[in-house]
């Protein structure tokens, strides 16, 4: 196998279409003009020396070491700053140069350690590498000068030594090894975007800092780790290279964490995992990461992480450790029971959307084919179910529009109840570099989010709204469009329906849709919504992405469907830098939906009802389907609570704490009989389950995810499950046991299932994704190599169809007794639950999940930064303490969800989208009271918890 | 004499002229010569309040301030004597000036004295090179600095 080496160019590519001819070393070499000499020359296959240049970052030319010599100029320019030009003869080896060279790297060396034999980047250092390249044999200058090497020379401190930084988890910075190449600042600046680094003082005195001279964690670092990745020495190393050693070989595979879906590097030292790297060739996030999939993998080998399959007859009774054939007969017999005392319908599934496509395709399977009802549905239930109602209604498809390229060509760029600095953090960085060059930024949030006002990239307008009106003020966005004529009437007219545009338009611009009514409701500035419209609709390329903050409402379809059709009435939609995107929260919530999740469609999104899909699927899997759809997740408990649905199988998703109303879920699982939960942990669902199945990691097997620009990724086994079998195997060994007659034995044949009986996914196959590296859907004879953009040229559906966007009210309403707006949201250091980056070093970031409170409502209720207050809906209450930020608006609190002892989600309550059931997790009418420590309902699930995590011959850990 | 300043009062002050000057075009430097005109030195409270305003990083800031000399950490004495150690006024003896002004004085460079009278600073050349050694008391040059200049420099300083 070995390492995959990356070839480091030096320059970023030039993006010019004209090609330059020059000579080096005697090579002819054609190149895009605006080349650097450097680049050219690496593409020649001539390796310049070089220490401050790498491709990831722009040209510096401080390092002196890239010198060259061009015929016809003075000189020895260096090659990474200077361009090429046509006909252009450089020599990149003469006397001159190696002379320069050796010289410089005598400098270099001089004020450098020289523990090479013991230094971590020992075999990946290139410093080392450019020492060899230059042939330095000797450093005539000696060590003993001034130097920032040596703590202690002569037994008197050394001022310009500085000790170790060791307080981010997850690297160092070692002050000693530094040679102020300043490729991590400009990293942070150019490629993450936070300009959390510099480089302080100035001659011999200069050094990077982090934030004002302060370590790591105190500072602005996000921990993305891109400086890490740019760093030449070992003063920026991640610890686990430290703790165990120079990887030496590695895999490519897909990040687990969101739907970005970041390519990585999976480097390894025999089946250990050293370390995680971004990979340049990642179309989704081209050389770049964040804290989550760079570093906070370690749920992996975590000590709570359960390995053996598990059963117990009722949820009181402590786990007892079964063989894997235990486990599945006993399931077996279960669910047969189940569907022979209660009927057919009282079982059903959930797919994950952490799990590969392959699992959820063999999930819905199961319930398809093996439970013969419909009753499967998905954690996309409570996320992006309106995105592909709403989608799927005006334009055809249910997914995003746009490749993440493409918003490299955006001149502007709207984000609606989105936080993606927080949330989406490779994608924010890429939306940063384009804003730093000119786009410009609309964001609709209730809060000043990162996204707001991060450093350089500052929005042009931020529409703080009132929690439940994303429905008027994006229709009042219409209303200025219309009622101004800044709609794209030719672009309409050709790709629309025009009738349905008239009536569409005659709606919005009724009064009651103008921004000064509209004011009223939404507290935005009359003005704002004006400024943000026109900007938005004559502002160039202008680009939609939205996130929960759409969805997760009463409305939530409706959102989604105005957020459509403001882009039709402009013409932002079928080509580059334009479109409407959905941010998708997990790593496959696109595919989960893609893959048939849904209780009344089958894969590709094709409803159960019809006759000629349902025939593909008999046919293969050689049975009769229910033409009726099955039950939703709230369904399913509401039927459970009823008494007429007794057993279900959760993949791979923590129901009980993402799910709202936690109080009714708890009520619909522990009404059932037969509770399956398959996961790595024994997460808050597992307290109410029967049979806990363990699960692996995206380490461990093989698959593909499906990230939220439809792009199919391969995710590619690294190491063998440590419970034993992969997620699908596990499925696969389940239908067995129930009778079914699957001999799978590659995820590639069930990918190769899917690509035989879905349309948008014919082209697929793992030899296709070896070959490609990766291919956005729909792939098929019409789009052999996929489709990066989609309705180009007319939509999918046809004409685009204008839907009348009537506001209406939540019934969710403050009043005396509940006077707050609370909504909810994320951080960047923790994912979703929690689940598994509480089981990791960001904890350090993000210990327990705050409250933050507008200063004037904290007063108004005696309430200070740091206190416990208690939090309370109609639904339930809990405690946690407050935080007092002016980024919330008087009127609304705010709070995470990523720690279970909080229960945010006992909180929040049933109200739901009207189309899609998706819950209305973004408002609640809420009191908050200062308090002394945690409810009642917080202390009984506390114990609930302990007692139901016993595991019979284990003693309960010591807390 | 050095008296404390709360950090509230100098995150107000430091809004406050931060406010004034944002309009320049690259605010930065002047705003940073406003807050050591303002306070006497450039107080570390102040770079987030800059940093804010100017949508910058803390660490921007940082780095300007720590790359100029001219920017003070902590208040200077009540005279600033900066004595040129650049080239020109080397070679006509500069260093020789400097350390008969540190005895004189009892301080050395980038120190203040005691009873806070005078802060001493070399200085990278101040374009006097003609009239070498050179030397700045309270921004006012004096060229040809001898053993007559040295003691009227230290007259004044002792008044």
């Amino acid at each position: 196998m070995g390492l995959i080496h990356e070839i480091d160019y030096g320059t970023p590519a030039s993006k010019s279409e004209k090609m330059v001819t020059l000579t080096v070393d005697g090579f002819e070499v054609s190149v895009p003009e605006g080349t650097s000499i450097m680049r050219a020359s690496m593409d020649a296959g001539i390796a310049i020396p070089k220490l401050c240049a790498t491709d990831m970052v722009d040209a510096f030319g401080s390092c002196r070491l890239c010198l060259v010599e061009i015929e016809g100029r003075a000189g020895t320019p260096s090659s990474c700053t200077t361009p090429v030009a046509q006909g252009m003869v450089v020599k990149t080896q003469t006397d001159r140069l190696k002379t320069i060279r050796k010289g410089v790297m005598e400098l270099y060396i001089s004020d450098h350690p020289l523990d090479c034999l013991t230094c971590a980047a020992n075999g990946d250092c290139e410093l080392q590498d450019m020492a060899g390249a230059v042939g330095l044999r000797d450093v005539r200058y000696g060590y003993d000068g001034e130097n920032h090497v040596k703590a202690k020379s002569d037994g008197v401190a050394n001022f310009n030594w500085m000790p170790k930084d060791e307080t981010n988890p997850y690297f160092t910075y070692d002050p000693s090894k530094c040679i102020v190449c300043s490729r991590c600042v400009r990293a942070c600046e150019e490629v993450q975007g936070t300009f959390a680094l510099t480089i302080e003082g100035r001659g011999f005195g200069s050094r990077v800092s982090p934030g004002m001279h302060q370590h790591f964690l105190d500072s602005e670092c996000v921990s993305c780790g891109a400086c890490v990745q740019a760093c030449p020495t070992a003063t920026l190393t991640e610890k686990s290279v430290i703790e165990i050693g120079q990887p030496e070989h590695s895999v490519v595979t897909t990040c687990a964490y969101c739907g970005v879906g970041c390519s990585f590097k999976a480097e390894m030292r025999g089946d250990e995992l050293v370390r995680m790297v971004p990979f340049k060739d990642g179309k989704a996030n081209r050389g770049h990461s964040c804290v989550k999939g760079r570093f906070a993998y370690g749920y992996a080998t975590h000590k709570e992480r359960i390995l053996n399959p598990m059963i117990r007859e009722k949820i009181t009774d402590p786990w007892r450790e079964v063989s894997w054939s235990e486990a599945f007969a006993h399931m077996a017999n279960e669910f047969r029971r189940i569907q022979y005392q209660y009927g057919r319908g009282a079982v059903g599934g959930i797919t994950s959307s952490r799990c590969t496509n392959e699992e959820t395709y063999l999930v819905q399977k199961l319930v398809r084919a093996g439970f013969g009802n419909n009753n499967v549905d998905t954690c996309a239930r409570v996320c992006h179910s309106p995105t592909g109602y709403g989608l799927g209604q005006t334009y055809g498809t249910s997914a995003g529009t746009q490749d993440f390229d493409s918003v490299e060509d955006s001149d502007v760029i709207m984000v609606i109840g989105a936080n993606p600095s927080a949330a989406h953090p490779v994608f924010a960085s890429r939306m940063k570099k384009r804003i730093r060059k000119g786009a410009k930024l609309i964001v609709l949030d209730p809060r000043v989010t990162e996204t707001v006002d991060s450093v350089h990239a500052k929005a042009t307008c931020h529409l703080p709204l009132k929690p439940g009106t994303n429905v008027a003020v994006v229709t009042s966005l219409a209303h200025v469009i219309v009622t101004e004529g800044l709609f794209n009437e030719q672009f309409i007219r050709e790709r629309c329906d025009w009738s349905e545009f008239e009536d569409w338009a005659a709606f919005v611009a009724e009064d009651r849709n103008s921004p000064e009514e509209v004011e009223k409701l939404s507290n935005v500035p009359a003005e704002l919504i004006r400024q943000a419209a026109r900007l938005y609709a004559t502002g160039g390329n202008a680009a939609i992405y939205y996130g929960l903050g759409v969805t997760e409402h009463s409305q939530g379809s409706t959102t989604v469907m105005a957020i459509a059709n403001l882009a039709m009435a402009t013409g932002n939609i079928g080509r580059r830098g334009v479109g409407v995107n959905p941010l998708r929260g997990q790593n496959n919530v696109q595919g989960s939906c893609d893959m048939g999740s849904f209780p009344h469609e089958l894969p590709g999104y094709r409803h159960i009802s019809g006759d000629e899909t349902r025939d593909i699927f008999e046919k293969l899997w050689g049975v009769k389907l229910d033409n009726e759809p099955g039950l939703r997740i709230p369904n399913m408990l509401d039927a459970a609570v009823e008494g007429t649905f007794k057993g279900l199988y959760v993949q791979g998703e923590d129901i009980l704490q993402s799910d709202p109303d936690t109080k009714h879920v708890s009520a619909g699982l522990a009404a059932m009989e037969c509770v399956v939960v398959h996961d790595l942990f024994l997460n808050e669902t597992a307290n109410y389950a029967h049979i806990f199945l363990p699960g692996s990691t995206f380490l461990e097997k093989d698959g593909t995810f499906t990230n939220a620009e439809r792009r199919i990724n391969r995710v590619r086994k690294v190491m063998s499950p440590k419970n034993g079998l992969a997620d699908w195997e596990v499925t696969q060994e389940m239908a067995r046991a129930m009778g079914l007659n699957w001999g799978y034995t590659h995820p590639s044949q069930i990918m190769d299932e899917i690509a035989a009986t879905t349309p948008s996914f014919a082209g697929v196959s793992y030899e296709y994704l070896e070959k490609m590296g990766s291919v956005q859907w729909p792939c098929n004879e019409k789009a052999p190599e996929g489709t990066p953009i989609m309705h180009v040229g007319g939509f999918v559906r046809g004409k685009g169809k204008f839907i009348r966007t009537e506001y209406v009210a939540t019934d969710e309403k403050t009043g005396p007794r509940f006077p707050l707006l609370l909504t909810t949201g994320r951080i960047l250091s923790q994912y979703n639950v929690g689940a598994q980056t509480r089981r990791t070093e960001n904890v350090v970031w993000h210990a327990e999940d705050r409250l933050e409170i507008h200063p004037h409502d904290a007063e108004q209720r005696g309430i200070r930064d740091g206190d416990w207050i208690k939090l309370a809906s109609r639904a339930g209450e809990t405690t946690l303490r407050a935080l007092i930020t002016d980024r919330v608006s008087p009127g609304v609190v705010y709070t995470t969800f990523h720690h279970p002892d909080t229960q945010a989600n006992v909180i929040t309550t049933d109200f739901s989208d009207w189309a899609t059931n998706c819950p209305e997790y973004k408002v609640t009418a809420v009191q908050v009271a200062p308090s002394n420590g945690p409810t009642a309902w917080q202390q009984e699930y506390d114990e609930l918890s302990r007692a139901s995590r016993r595991i019979s011959g284990q003693l309960e850990a010591a807390e | 004499m050095n008296m404390q300043l709360a950090r509230t009062e100098i995150e107000a002050r430091t809004a406050a002229l931060v406010a004034d000057l944002k309009h320049l075009e690259g605010p930065l430097l002047p705003i940073l010569h406003g807050i050591q005109d303002e306070f006497g030195f450039v107080p570390g409270e102040a770079l987030p309040v800059i940093a804010e305003a100017l949508n910058i990083s803390n660490a921007e800031v940082h780095g300007v301030v720590s790359f100029y000399h001219d920017y003070r950490k902590e208040p200077a004495g009540r005279h600033v004597l900066k004595i040129c150690q650049a080239e020109a006024c080397q070679s006509m003896g500069s260093d020789v000036v400097a350390s008969r002004l540190k005895a004189a004085l009892g301080i050395g460079f980038h120190e203040t004295s005691r009873d806070g009278s005078v802060t001493m600073e070399p200085v990278y050349c101040l374009g006097l090179c003609a009239c070498a050694p050179s030397a700045m008391l309270d921004g006012e040059l004096i060229g040809r600095v001898d053993e007559d200049a040295i003691d009227e420099i230290v007259e004044a300083l002792r008044k």
